[in-house]
Formats: structure tokens, C-alpha cells, sequence
């Protein structure tokens, strides 16, 4: 079964989330279709010309159902955080479209986009910048309410001692300045905050990364309850695979702007296909000293994105290279059921 | 791997009881408070713990650049090669520190300098520590550079360090630091800023540089996963002080301390399915107001009405494994 490069067979949107699961039917929240992001690089100062751009993203496209966990991972420069912005309308795709329960937000009504907007939420990765460091939590949660809402002073208190609560901080710290918090707690705060205006899908880029090790297993077991109690979707950003392996139903694998492996977590993480995600678990530290891994350490860096290698994106750090990579770009295949890859291995 | 470097007899640095202390206006905070390990030659150890629980001030102990005031090594040995390093002169610790002992810190970015070319900063280190002719000087940082895989090292020398990734960066950051061939290389969390595939190449470099110059070898880390594949032997430390120490499979086999008990179960697993993690509830402890007995007692689920009045002592499990808890007295 193939199609072409970039585009997923749409059978993969019937699929249960596990099998017998709840979610079978369940209509896809929000879907990415060939989605691109181009940044042009400019030349000059008075007059200035396009030289090329920078191909951040390069047609991607992933399905998120309610309730579920979509990670992306990858290394630096693959497009992850670009992807994460322009779901959150951050950034305008080049080409492609975000179509959120079936519509294209981008064509939308005014009145729909504000919608989406106030249902798709972020938590970055640092939350010592990521919080205002002038006004108290209590606004700060607030805020998104008081600007989407018309509800009413006593509702709006009740509201964030809820969230407060929920994210396992207390009442009285309603009062406080984010200063007055350590890392984890204001992670904690950026996660209330996000959680205000009950969005469908959150966008989480890093959410652990910044904190101590002591603290991220907190973090993640309160996103997952969360998860339970809001019906929430997330979208997981990460580079630390078992992190991913704990929070996400399913799996994305990106290199140089494209999915180069998308399955779900458990089929990925036991029977990994293409190289470069092969590359990855081999690359990614192991949990026992006894643990033998494969030693399959890629050689060189990820190339620039300003001029990606021609065929597959991956052939010039790949050690099963054949001719044919240089050359044809690979196409999509699903090789096992629920299991994409874009290499010419398979 | 690690099992085929020769691991010395006699230790090449001794740390014992190691205390430094920092004067501020909340009063004194004890960040390094009673620390003894040693290194031999070969050997990997890795000090594990969370932010602000001493490791890195351990670090700037051992290289003797506690920021003074407001820090101040109180009291202990830090003996390397038979000379106590603590008794040295300004001067005389200045030759010791980058030849005998040196240091990769974590950010690249940061620990080389901007406006001089990295062949220039290579050579520096050579020309100051090593005494040979300056026609040589050239040769030999070329080789420290070659020898920590820089592709094309004649034309990179002439690169200054912007235009160079931060793999390339970290590794001229490893070449300065052998081009003395130290005994002892401290590497301060090396790659918490790389990428996994590039992380794992460093990681790999760093092993081969051991095994060639047979270094002694202290990795300062958060991260359990490093500890795993990298070290021989484990500190752990919290709130200033070791309160574990083991060979790494005992450590990962029976840890012994419920603080590396609990953050060992709070890593999510590579290949295996983790239900829900332990997590560790409350946060480290604020050094300056640490309470009198066990500062994890807040935050352990074996707590003991003992454990709040007095710290526990160091107990032997084994030859090399000990532990600091109430539970094993």
C-alpha cells in the first residue's frame, strides 16, 4: 500500500486507538495534511532578494483523536517546535492544512478561529520565562478566562482554586508571584493556566526537559492524570524517547522536517524500521548498566535544512544506503498494520 | 567497553571529607558539606544528583575555583598524586589545574572564547602547560584535535567557535582538556546541550580517550542513563553530602538509600512499560536552612521519628557500597 510522499492512507483514521479501545469511532480532533513551512532567507538590506528558503517543515501529516497522546520526536532542527507553532496558529503554513474537527482553521469564520484558539493550549519548556513575572498567579490563571469568557467574579475565583487544586497546588497560592515558585511548581502553574478555558488539544513542547529528575516523574504522572480527568488530547513534543515511551499513545519520528516513522508507541518502540529512529533508540541512554545495546552511532550531523540532500533526507548518515537513496525520494508505506515508513528498506 | 580500560590499584585522587561553605545573607548554606570519594586511574565514577545538591561546587572544590567571598573550602583533603591540592599556592594550583587535573563544563557556548580562533585556543593550553618549542606547538594541538575526531583539522583550526555546531564545540572543549594529558578529566554534565545521536558519539569519544591515556575519570550527572553506560563506580548526593556510593551494579541492583531507590524508580524506562511512576513527592530541601537530622526525611516513605533528630551514619553494605540512612544502621 503506498501513496504519495507526505500523505497518510487515510484508512489509519479508522483505527481504534488500541485495540478492543474505547476511541474506535471516535471523530479525529484535529488533523495536519501535507503541511509545509518555508522560511525564505533574504539577502541585502535595502533591497533585499530571496536566496532560498528554509525548509523547517516539508509536508507532514498526522491525525490527534480525543483523549489520545501524539509525540514527535526528533533532534534539533527537524521541524518539531516549527510544527507546534503553527498548530498553535503561531506561525501560517507555507502549504497544506490544519483542519480541526473537520474544518480548515485557517479558512474559517473569524468566530471559529477564536474557538479553536482559545481549544488549542500551549506549556512550553521553560517556565521561568514562559510565566509574566508581574502579575500574581491569580491573574495569570485568570487571564485567559477574563479575556474569553463573560463569567463572573465569584465563578472566576472558584476556577482557579479548581485548577489550583488540580494541579496540585493549593488555594492560598492564588496570592503569590510566579518568583515565589520552584521550577516544578511553576510548571504546575503554566499547566493550570493552559488548562483554564478546558481545551480539546494541548501542546506540549518539553514540558519535563527543564526540570529536575526528582520532578519530571511528578510532572508527567499529573499531565497523564489530567489526561483522565479532562479528556484532554496532547500533542508531545520531546527528544528523550523513553519520556515519550511513558506519555503517548502514538509515535512520530522526525528528520529534517519530515515523518520519517510514524506508528504506534508500542509497535514502534518494539520493532523500529527505518534507520534513523533505529539510530535514535540505539543513540538514547539505557536504564541498567546491563543492558546491551546495539551499537549504531551515526556518523556526522543533521544537514541544513537551507539545502536538504537530494532522495532520502537521511541517506547521508544512513548505514544501509543503497543507490536508489541518493536518488528517489522514498514513498509512505505502511509495512505493518498501523505502522508507516518512508524508506526504500521496505 | 569500560571493562577492558586497566582500573589502577592506588588511587590517584583522594577526596576526603570535603566541606565548602558559602556566607550569604540568609546565612551560612553548607553546599558541599563532608564529601569523600576517591578516583583511580581507569576508573569512572559519576556524582548523581539533583540541581543545588553540591555537585558542581564538588567540581569547583576539586579545581579550587570557589568563587571567594562569598565561598569558602572550609575544611578537608583533596589529595592528587600525593600533593594535597588545598595546601598549593595560587601559583603552584594554577600548573596543576588544566595539566594534572581539568574540567569540561557543560555549555559550550560559553567556555570558549568568541574572538580568538579555536586553533588559537588550543594552542594556548599547550603553550602554557607544556614546555616545548614553538615550531611544535602547531603539531601538537593538530593532533589533540585529530585525535578527538574533527574532520579536516588544519582548516577547521582557522574556524572561530560560531561557526562550528555544538558537537564540534564540545569536542575542541574535550581537546583542550587532554592536550596536557591530564590524570584526572572532570566532565560537568558534557551533554546535556547535544542531541542524542550527537551525545552518543561524545560519550563514545570520551571512552576512547580514557582508554588511550588510561584517565581518571569523574562524570558529574542528573542523569541515570549516562551513569549506566559510562561508569564504573556511583556517588549519589544530596543536600551537599554523598548519601550513597557503590559500584553501579549495586547501585542500580540494590540501592540501598531510599533517595536513589525513589529516583531510580521515577525514570521512565526505555524498553520496558511503566505503568505509572514513583514520583517523589516535595522538593529538595533550601541549603541554608537545613534541618538537623536526615534532610530527605520530608520527603521518604521509610521515615523513622529518628531520622528527624540526628543525621544517620555511613553504613558499609560492602567493601564499596555504603549508604547514609537509618533503615541500614
Amino acid at each position: 500500500m503506498t501513496t504519495p510522499a507526505g500523505d497518510f492512507p487515510s484508512s489509519l483514521s479508522t483505527y481504534p486507538k488500541r485495540p478492543g479501545g474505547d476511541r474506535t469511532d471516535a471523530p479525529v480532533l484535529l488533523e495536519a495534511r501535507n503541511l509545509k513551512k518555508y522560511f525564505p532567507v533574504t539577502r541585502g538590506l535595502l533591497v533585499s532578494r530571496v536566496t532560498g528558503y528554509i525548509k523547517a517543515v516539508d509536508g507532514i501529516s498526522f491525525q490527534i483523536r480525543p483523549g489520545e497522546t501524539l509525540g514527535i520526536v526528533g533532534e534539533s532542527g527537524c521541524g518539531k517546535s516549527t510544527t507546534a507553532k503553527m498548530l498553535l496558529m503561531l506561525e501560517r503554513p507555507t502549504e497544506g492544512t490544519i483542519l480541526y474537527q473537520g474544518q480548515d482553521i485557517y479558512k474559517a469564520e473569524a468566530a471559529k478561529r477564536k474557538e479553536y484558539r482559545s481549544s488549542v493550549q500551549a506549556v512550553f519548556q521553560d517556565p521561568w520565562s514562559s510565566l509574566n513575572p508581574r502579575i500574581r498567579v491569580r491573574e495569570l490563571i485568570a487571564e485567559p478566562m477574563v479575556i474569553n469568557w463573560s463569567i463572573s467574579r465569584k465563578e472566576m475565583q472558584e476556577r482557579t482554586g479548581k485548577l489550583l487544586n488540580d494541579v496540585g497546588l493549593s488555594p492560598y497560592h492564588a496570592n503569590l508571584y510566579p518568583h515565589e515558585f520552584s521550577g516544578g511548581q511553576r510548571q504546575r502553574l503554566a499547566i493550570a493556566r493552559a488548562l483554564s478555558l478546558n481545551p480539546k488539544l494541548m501542546v506540549l513542547d518539553e514540558p519535563v526537559s527543564a526540570l529536575d529528575v526528582s520532578i519530571r516523574a511528578q510532572i508527567m504522572n499529573l499531565l497523564k492524570d489530567l489526561q483522565q480527568e479532562y479528556g484532554v488530547s496532547y500533542l508531545l513534543i520531546a527528544h528523550h524517547l523513553a519520556t515519550v515511551r511513558y506519555m503517548c499513545d502514538w509515535v512520530a519520528v522526525m528528520y529534517l522536517g519530515q515523518i520519517v516513522e510514524f506508528a504506534e508507541m508500542k509497535e514502534l518502540f518494539e520493532n523500529p524500521l527505518h534507520p534513523y529512529t533505529k539510530a535514535l533508540m540505539s543513540a538514547a541512554l539505557p536504564s541498567h548498566p546491563d543492558i546491551e545495546q546495539e551499537e549504531m552511532i551515526l556518523s556526522g550531523e543533521v544537514p541544513s535544512p537551507l539545502n536538504p540532500p537530494e532522495g532520502c533526507r537521511f541517506h547521508p548518515r544512513c548505514p544501509f544506503v543503497m543507490d536508489r537513496c541518493m536518488e528517489d525520494v522514498p514513498a509512505v508505506q505502511e509495512v505493518r498494520p498501523r505502522h508507516l515508513v518512508n524508506c526504500h528498506l521496505y | 567497553m569500560t571493562n577492558r580500560i586497566r582500573i589502577a590499584d592506588q588511587p590517584v585522587l583522594e577526596v576526603k571529607d570535603l566541606r565548602t561553605y558559602f556566607r550569604t545573607r540568609w546565612g551560612t548554606v553548607k553546599a558541599v558539606d563532608g564529601v569523600s570519594f576517591d578516583l583511580r586511574r581507569g576508573e569512572t565514577l559519576g556524582i548523581v544528583g539533583e540541581s543545588g545538591c553540591g555537585k558542581s561546587v564538588t567540581v569547583l572544590s576539586l579545581m579550587r575555583l570557589v568563587p571567594s567571598p562569598p565561598g569558602r573550602i572550609v575544611s578537608g583533603e583533596i589529595i592528587l598524586d600525593g600533593q594535597d591540592l588545598l595546601h598549593l599556592t595560587e601559583e603552584q594550583m594554577s600548573k596543576v589545574r588544566g595539566s594534572e587535573i581539568a574540567l569540561i563544563i557543560q555549555d559550550p557556548m560559553t567556555s570558549l572564547n568568541p574572538v580568538f580562533s579555536i586553533g588559537n585556543q588550543v594552542m594556548e593550553a599547550v603553550k602554557i602547560h607544556q614546555d616545548i618549542p614553538k615550531k611544535s606547538v602547531f603539531q601538537v594541538a593538530l593532533d589533540v584535535l585529530r585525535k578527538v575526531n574533527i574532520p579536516a583539522a588544519e582548516i577547521r583550526m582557522r574556524d572561530y567557535p560560531h561557526q562550528m555546531s555544538g558537537g564540534m564545540r564540545q569536542r575542541v572543549v574535550g581537546a583542550i582538556s587532554i592536550s596536557c594529558q591530564p590524570s584526572v578529566l572532570i566532565a560537568d554534565e558534557p551533554t546535556t546541550s547535544l542531541d542524542v545521536t550527537i551525545q552518543a558519539q561524545y560519550l563514545k569519544l570520551l571512552r576512547e580517550l580514557q582508554r588511550e591515556s588510561n584517565l581518571g575519570l569523574i562524570f558529574i550527572t542528573h542523569d541515570f542513563g549516562i551513569v549506566a553506560k559510562m561508569c564504573d563506580r556511583v556517588a549519589v548526593m544530596y543536600a551537599g553530602r554523598i548519601v550513597e556510593q557503590g559500584s553501579v551494579r549495586d547501585i542500580f541492583n540494590h540501592p540501598s538509600h531510599p533517595y536513589t531507590e525513589a529516583l531510580l524508580a521515577s525514570v521512565p524506562k526505555l524498553n520496558e512499560d511503566v505503568e505509572r511512576l514513583y514520583s517523589i513527592e516535595g522538593q529538595p530541601p533550601a541549603l541554608h536552612d537545613l534541618p538537623p537530622g536526615c534532610p530527605f526525611a520530608p520527603r521518604c516513605p521509610y521515615v523513622m521519628q529518628q531520622c528527624y533528630e540526628e543525621y544517620p551514619p555511613v553504613v558499609q553494605l560492602n567493601e564499596a557500597h555504603s549508604a547514609a540512612c537509618w533503615r541500614l544502621a
